[in-house]
């Protein structure tokens, strides 16, 4: 049979036979997961049928334990049903799937398998995961390449149910999930011929059912629990049986051949690795490279992890083996070995004791982990791994890739091995996300995975930043079927899509002698040259490269494309690589430019082929000269003057050398210093704003808005402010009380991402020319070094005393200095003005608890961290628990810091007489309600401590060391929608029960932003979101609505391009609410498809229409006789399709769907209605009496 | 009996009242009140090439914003198979009103570029549109483009819209030429089958409190109507092609007038707007009375019967007439003018 070869990556394999063989999908959002689920998503929005003619219900819960436990209802309905997850969701789906395994059930649970948060979350990949459940009684069958997750999938689904015991398929994340490789797709027939639908009806007749009832679930007691535990044995005994049947049968229809254990290597070897997961490619591509060459050297695959079938794993070995390595991709601390470790040492026993085992003797044994958090895995480590079992005391429990200068457990290896096949085109592409290149790339690997006999795979890197983010992909074409599953560290063609990067990075460390170099350049063959830093003009000639150069910029512009050069450089590359014959490629590239584009237009495509066709007649070959000749070269990373861990550690993550640093430069708990954002000077905006004094009405609305809080105020005395720079600008304060003194509104010029919302929301234009504003954007390259300095020498100047403002007012507040800078987060982020805001306010004695998502990840992704801390050392103190409980654990903190007062007060009485009862009656009965408070009372704990230092006693010294506890502290539970509305909806609203003094800020995105736009239960009706393809049909949960039905837990509804006075009031009042409160936050996104610059217009369009009325709900108001509910917008004014249709996950519907659109927008706007008259009604009503009895 | 027929387009209609383009057309319930209240035939709104175009760019930058930059997202939108971008979504639309109604339904187009205005002109006569009209809405900004060009663009585009489709074609003109009559000669001779006078412009207006521009629409009255009178009466009898009115009918008198002038139909937008789909049945009865009142039994007795060439005083057309508005405004009492 002839089978269509695609060009797919791993998720889309595995979910192609998952979608197949289901009926119901209940699924989570979870990187690098969420693929595989938004597939299905799709798919049966498309009306995709599966195997047996009908489309499978793919519906998205509120968290993996959800998705679990749905599933497990649907499996015991007698559905066929499946779900996707990775990491934290693999844990919350452990409880089901003891249930699930221990009932017997057929289902497969598809896993890229991802690290669990540790002493840092991380989204990539290993076996932490995995391992954790294979406890649980699942199967757990590895994948090992794309091609494997396909066929894995069928495998396990054919395999469970006959066996009745659920599997766990699982592939690694990222290198095999989001590995884009040619593979041949396995069909509906291939499908047919490995699911027996007897078996399925068998499937179908164990479920409940009302016709033929029977209970499944009961309770059991010391009697019978144990027995029935074992009762399952001989299901779990066949199993491995089954499975090599189902391999077997499978390499009858397709030809390929897989075993419980694959052994591949030399015949007689003597040394063997054991693994499995991707790094068996990596290792395979090494024992072919190793056993060529005489070496007696054998890998063995583990497919068939659980159940581990000892009689066919020591049948797999060779009898000649003698000594044995096992790798397994994970960690356990405090275990005699890792798992897979202990199984084989306890198999080769076993095997050995009973004499089952076919080799002589008991082979040396020993294990080591690699590959942690998708660390690379190489040829040379697995080279070395032979060259230590070769040893006379190889040693035991070591680590490979990283270098452990602490418990020297590590192997070290020679970079030079390298087995990478010499007729393998290998090519590295440096891009900026938004200019398109790894789109380009991934449709450059379809061309020739699908239109050539060659093989293709690609792997991409991207950024941990959202704005201005840089993506390497690595893209390999041969022959031969490629299964480095390895970054390329040897490139014969490297291409710079961005010429900027030439300062930061050095791009052409790996380039081979004689490679390709191309280069976006906006200078010509002729001037490039003096362009370049010294270090990329030195490895251009030593290493004879071929150097191209194209102004893609300029081409993109010409053709109409923007930014983006994705065509152009890809034109570029196929010319001069010779992958493919010119006319061919091009030919190629215009046929998927149609494929791709064509839906979204006859223009679209005409602009890309235009695109296409200019690329060529501006590509130009550069003459190398024969000697360097720049006297500049790459800048540092970090700034001479940064401190020292940032100099040590944090500038080689920067650069992309963080796997060279040791073990012992790791903090070893997690912890990290603050502040560190500030010395990453990214440079990535091309334009700036420039402040024009003369027409500033210092309103202090561009400071509030700007994400990355690079537009800063002060008000300062001249005379006590040194010597400004010549540039440096400034002008009379608009403040009568400052008069005397001089104000500056300025900018970091190299922290700044150009988003230009700022300028947007300037309201001062100029009398003679409206465009102008009293803001404006301009290019910052001429405007750098000048800017630098003003702003070194702004940053020097002294904050104005908080005491002397009115903080009810932003026109005040951008004085306050911001401890919430230059984050990662996206251009023109809605989220990030909330935060910075709130720690204007309070940041010098605040705790964030932050959930999991994008404000986790902008917040506290390394290399760099934008939370920081003022003149006097202070800042927030920020962490992150999970995605699901972080309502609990802001709460924790509050708890331990109201403890922890409470101690220190209670010993302040104790110790009173020690230190004078004039300073315990003030640290005692201090007002910490203003800034004057605050300050007073640190003034006393001050003094407090240093009478403490003089006197020696436990209560003193415990004393001592929470003295600071007397400060009142302010707590912050910070999360997005996903929590707030879905995962973490529970915790949220326990806390929200609790009466505990906690701020919730919401940050409502009204959609899954960190995970790809998935729906979460704040998306509004009718917009489109993944798991929302038709446009959402139910109504945005009202959150608010549902805390204030407690009545003492402080609501707002804000939105700061609604009413930025009515955001400030509202954080300032819930900070000062003695219980709950909860601030929900309107927050533009990236995710609703518009231009982030028309953010703030289209929050104030938000509230102007309707959708987000802006309220407080303050319970004190009872207590004087008011209402507690404000209604503070205006009634709708404008149609909601003013505001819904301004971005793209509303105008969507309208192309996918008119009909459905026209539908949800009625609908919406009745929802509008409805809204506000309930609204409107609350405003309205009388408070209920308050007796005298409730006032006291 | 009196015989309200008109033919336009080389279509027969029952009466001269036509809907002209409006967001009103864009509904096939308001197509078919349209036809119940007697409109004898209906132009759909615009295709806008333009606003195709943009769409596609909006959709394709959205779907591309953001993505495959960060690990976690690397796209924010589900992508599906096919989108209503093209000009599929206004084809189906002519298609329907066609099977909605019997009355003659003609087809708006309004192009950007030269493959727009066939490829799309094709689109529209495959569904079955009974003519199409084409709404040239081109404003010459840049001071080196002389008149002359200009007014080539517009005879290319014609020639070629004609060469490209069989059934009739209508040009919908402004009235910013300096040779109107000419410009209207040279249309005819490009192919063009009838002249519908004249485009009314969205004109932007400024907001002085944010110092914006911001666009503005307001709609017509019966005053609209007199340069609209004034160049059909003069072109009537001077071409082949047929005249129509577009702009400032809002009363039975105002679509007599028109007829007078050598209109073969009045077409009506801003009365609808204003009084409702129904007021075509006021229209045509205010204009069955005055007939019957003034004893007339057809509107093709009318047709032109106040041209210039059929006028006692055909100067009143030219420059005299400016004389005498002038002096009309003389007499009024200071101050309310």
């Amino acid at each position: 049979m002839i089978r269509p070869k695609v060009t797919i990556d791993g998720n889309e394999a595995a979910a192609h036979v998952a979608y197949h063989l289901n009926e119901v999908i209940a699924i989570y959002p979870i990187t690098p997961s969420s693929p595989m689920g938004e597939w299905a998503d799709q798919w049966s929005s498309e009306k995709k049928a599966n195997l047996w003619g009908t489309v499978p219900r793919v519906i998205e819960m509120q968290s993996e334990g959800g998705a679990a436990g749905t599933l497990h209802g649907a499996l015991q309905a007698g559905a066929l049903a499946t779900t996707f997850t990775s990491s934290q969701g693999l844990l919350l789906m452990i409880p089901n799937m003891y249930k699930i395994a221990g009932e017997l059930t057929s289902t497969v649970f598809h896993v890229a398998a991802r690290s669990l948060a540790a002493q840092a979350l991380s989204i990539f990949g290993d076996h932490g995961d995995v391992m954790a459940a294979r406890g649980t009684g699942f199967a757990l069958l590895a994948s090992n390449s794309v091609q494997e997750a396909m066929d894995g999938a069928l495998i396990a689904h054919a395999a469970a149910l006959e066996a009745r015991v659920p599997f766990l398929h699982f592939f690694d994340g990222f290198r095999t999930s989001h590995e884009v490789s040619k593979i041949e797709q396995l069909t509906a027939q291939d499908m047919r011929g490995m699911i027996d639908d007897d078996l399925v009806r068998a499937h179908r007749a164990r479920a409940l059912s009302p016709d033929h009832p029977f209970i499944r679930g009961t309770a059991q007691n010391p009697d019978v629990y144990f027995q029935a535990r074992e009762s399952v044995n001989p299901y779990y005994l066949a199993c491995p049986t089954i499975v090599q049947n189902a391999m077997d049968k499978f390499a009858q229809i397709t030809g390929r051949k897989y075993h419980l254990f694959e052994y591949t290597g030399a015949p007689d070897a003597e040394q063997v690795i054991v693994l499995m997961g991707s790094g068996a490619e990596a290792a395979q591509e090494t024992i072919e490279y190793l056993t060529s060459r005489g070496k007696k050297v054998g890998l063995l695959k583990v497919r068939l992890y659980r159940p581990f079938s000892v009689d066919h794993f020591v049948a797999a070995l060779p009898a000649t083996v003698k000594a044995i390595a096992v790798l397994d991709r994970t960690k356990e601390p405090g275990s005699v070995g890792e798992p897979l470790y202990l199984d084989v040492v306890t198999a080769v026993s076993e095997a050995v004791t009973c004499g089952r085992a076919n080799f002589r003797g008991f082979p040396r044994i020993i294990g080591g982990r690699y590959g942690l958090s998708s660390k690379e895995f190489t040829p040379a480590m697995v080279a070395r791994v032979f060259d230590e079992l070769a040893k006379d005391k190889p040693k035991n429990h070591f680590t490979l890739g990283i270098h452990d200068d602490v418990t020297h457990t590590s192997l070290s290896h020679d970079p030079q091995f390298s087995t990478e096949s010499p007729d393998t085109v290998r090519a590295l592409f440096y891009g900026l996300g938004s200019d398109g290149t790894v789109g380009a790339n991934k449709n450059s690997i379809k061309i020739i995975g699908e239109d050539t006999e060659n093989y293709a795979q690609g792997y991409f890197v991207y950024d941990s930043k959202k704005s201005g983010s840089l993506t390497i992909s690595h893209l390999r074409f041969g022959p031969r079927p490629i299964h480095s599953t390895y970054l390329i560290s040897r490139a014969n063609f490297i291409a710079c899509h961005q010429f900027s990067f030439l300062e930061r990075i050095d791009v052409l460390k790996a380039a081979e002698p004689g490679a390709t170099f191309l280069l976006n350049s906006p200078y010509g063959p002729g001037e490039v040259w003096d362009h370049l830093p010294r270090t990329t003009q030195q490895e251009i000639i030593a290493r004879k490269l071929r150097f191209f150069v194209i102004d893609g910029d300029k081409v993109a512009q010409e053709a109409g494309m923007g930014g983006r050069i994705n065509t152009i450089m890809q034109t570029c590359f196929f010319a001069i690589s010779g992958v493919l014959p010119r006319d061919n490629a091009i030919a190629a590239i215009k046929h998927s430019i149609e494929k791709t584009y064509g839906k979204r237009g006859e223009a679209v495509v005409r602009k890309n082929f235009a695109a296409v066709d200019a690329a060529l007649a501006h590509l130009n070959q550069v003459a190398v000269p024969a000697a360097a000749t720049a006297t500049k070269d790459m800048r540092p990373p970090v700034p001479a003057e940064a401190p020292e861990f940032l100099r040590r550690v944090t500038a080689m993550m920067i650069v992309g050398e963080g796997d060279a640093l040791p073990v012992s430069a790791m903090p070893v708990d997690g912890s990290y210093p603050t502040g560190t954002a500030q010395w990453e000077k990214r440079n990535i905006a091309l334009e700036i704003p420039v402040w024009d004094q003369e027409l500033c009405i210092q309103c202090g609305k561009c400071v509030l808005v700007c994400p990355h809080a690079v537009i800063r105020a002060k008000i300062y005395d001249p005379a006590k402010a040194g010597t400004a720079p010549a540039e440096f600008l400034h002008a009379a304060p608009r403040w009568r009380e400052f008069s005397e003194l001089r104000y500056t509104l300025q900018v970091a010029p190299e922290d700044c991402t150009g988003c230009g919302l700022c300028v947007q929301v300037c309201p001062a234009k100029s009398k003679s020319e409206a465009r102008h504003k009293a803001i404006n954007m301009a290019p910052q390259a001429p405007l750098r070094d000048a800017q630098r300095e003003n702003w070194e020498y702004f940053l020097e100047i002294p904050e104005i005393d908080p005491q002397l403002l009115a903080l009810g007012h932003v026109k005040d507040v951008q004085l306050l200095q911001p401890l919430f800078e230059f984050s990662g987060a996206c251009a023109g982020c809605g989220e990030t003005p909330y935060i910075k805001l709130m720690t204007q306010l309070f940041g010098d004695r605040v705790f964030i608890a932050n959930a999991t998502g994008c404000s986790s990840i902008y917040g506290g992704n390394l290399p760099t961290t934008p939370y920081t801390s003022n003149r006097q050392g202070r800042g927030p103190a920020w962490s992150n628990s999970l995605f699901e409980d972080n309502a609990e654990f802001g709460l924790g903190m509050r708890l331990a810091l109201d403890k922890q007062a409470e101690y220190a007060r209670e010993l302040v009485q104790r110790l009173s007489a020690t230190f004078g009862e004039e300073l315990a009656g003030g640290l005692l009965c201090a007002n910490q309600s203003n800034a004057a408070g605050i300050a007073e009372q640190r003034g006393r704990v001050e003094n407090l401590k240093e009478k403490l230092k003089k006197q020696s006693g436990a209560a003193a010294c415990d004393l001592l060391a929470l003295a600071d506890a007397l400060v009142r502290k302010s707590v912050w539970i910070v999360g997005g929608d996903g929590w707030g509305y879905d995962i973490g909806f529970g915790g949220l609203d326990h806390v929200l029960a609790s009466g505990q003094d906690v701020n919730i800020l919401l940050l409502d995105t009204e959609v899954y932003s960190n995970t790809g736009g998935q729906m979460s239960k704040a998306t509004p009706r009718g917009a489109v979101a993944k798991f929302a393809a038709g446009g959402k049909s139910t109504r945005k949960k009202d959150l608010g609505m549902m805390a204030i039905n407690y009545g003492s837990a402080y609501v707002a509804q804000v939105a700061m391009g609604g009413s930025d006075t009515h955001t400030l009031k509202a954080l300032l009042e819930a900070e000062a609410f003695h219980g709950p409160s909860l601030v929900i936050a309107y927050s533009h996104c990236i995710a609703h498809g518009y231009d982030m610059v028309y953010g703030i217009e289209q929050q104030k369009n938000a509230v102007l229409s309707g959708h987000w009325p802006l309220f407080r709900y303050h319970p004190d108001l009872v207590k004087a006789g008011k209402n507690p509910f404000q209604l503070d917008s205006r009634p709708p004014s404008i149609p909601l399709q003013k505001y819904i249709y301004n971005e793209s996950r509303y105008t969507m519907l309208m192309h996918s769907n008119p009909v459905a659109a026209k539908q949800l927008l009625q609908e919406a706007q009745e929802d509008v209605a409805s809204r506000w008259k309930l609204y409107e009604h609350l405003a309205a009503m009388k408070p209920a009496a308050v007796t005298e009895e409730a006032k006291s | 009996m009196i015989d309200l027929s008109t033919s336009y387009l080389g279509l027969t209609l029952k009466n001269p009242l036509v809907a002209s383009p409006s967001p009103l057309c864009e509904d096939l319930d308001n197509i078919r009140r349209m036809e119940d209240a007697g409109a004898a035939a209906v132009v759909l709104h615009s295709l806008f090439e333009e606003q195709i175009e943009l769409e596609g760019a909006h959709l394709d930058r959205a779907l591309a914003y953001g993505t495959e930059s960060f690990a976690e997202s690397l796209s924010y939108f589900p992508d599906m198979t096919s989108y209503n971008l093209g000009p599929e979504g206004y084809v189906e639309h002519v298609r329907r009103a066609k099977a909605a109604v019997g009355i003659p339904v003609i087809a708006s187009l309004n192009g950007v570029s030269e493959g727009g205005w066939t490829r799309y002109a094709k689109h529209i006569e495959e569904a079955g549109a009974d003519a199409l009209e084409l709404n040239i809405y081109y404003i010459p900004t840049r001071p080196e483009l002389s008149g002359e060009e200009v007014e080539r663009v517009y005879f290319d585009l014609v020639a070629r819209v004609k060469s490209s489709v069989h059934i009739p074609v209508a040009v919908k003109l402004s009235p910013y030429f300096s040779a109107m009559a000419n410009m209207a000669r040279r249309l005819e001779q490009a192919g063009a089958d009838a002249l519908v006078l004249f485009n009314r412009f969205y004109q932007p207006d400024f907001d002085l409190e944010s110092r914006e521009v911001v666009p503005s629409l307001t709609l017509s009255n019966s005053g609209t109507l007199l340069l609209r009178l004034h160049w059909v009466a003069i072109l009537y009898g001077q071409m082949r092609a047929d005249l129509a009115v577009t702009g400032g009918v809002h009363t039975g008198t105002d679509a007599l007038k028109a007829m007078m002038a050598g209109a073969r139909v009045a077409m009506m937008t801003s009365a609808l707007l204003k009084h409702g789909i129904a007021h075509f049945a006021t229209v045509r009865a205010q204009m069955t009375a005055w007939m019957e009142e003034n004893e007339y039994t057809s509107i093709r007795q009318m047709q032109g019967s106040m041209s210039q060439r059929s006028v006692e005083n055909p100067s009143a057309f030219q420059r005299g007439n400016y004389m005498k508005v002038l002096s009309s405004y003389a007499l009024r009492p200071l101050g309310k003018i």
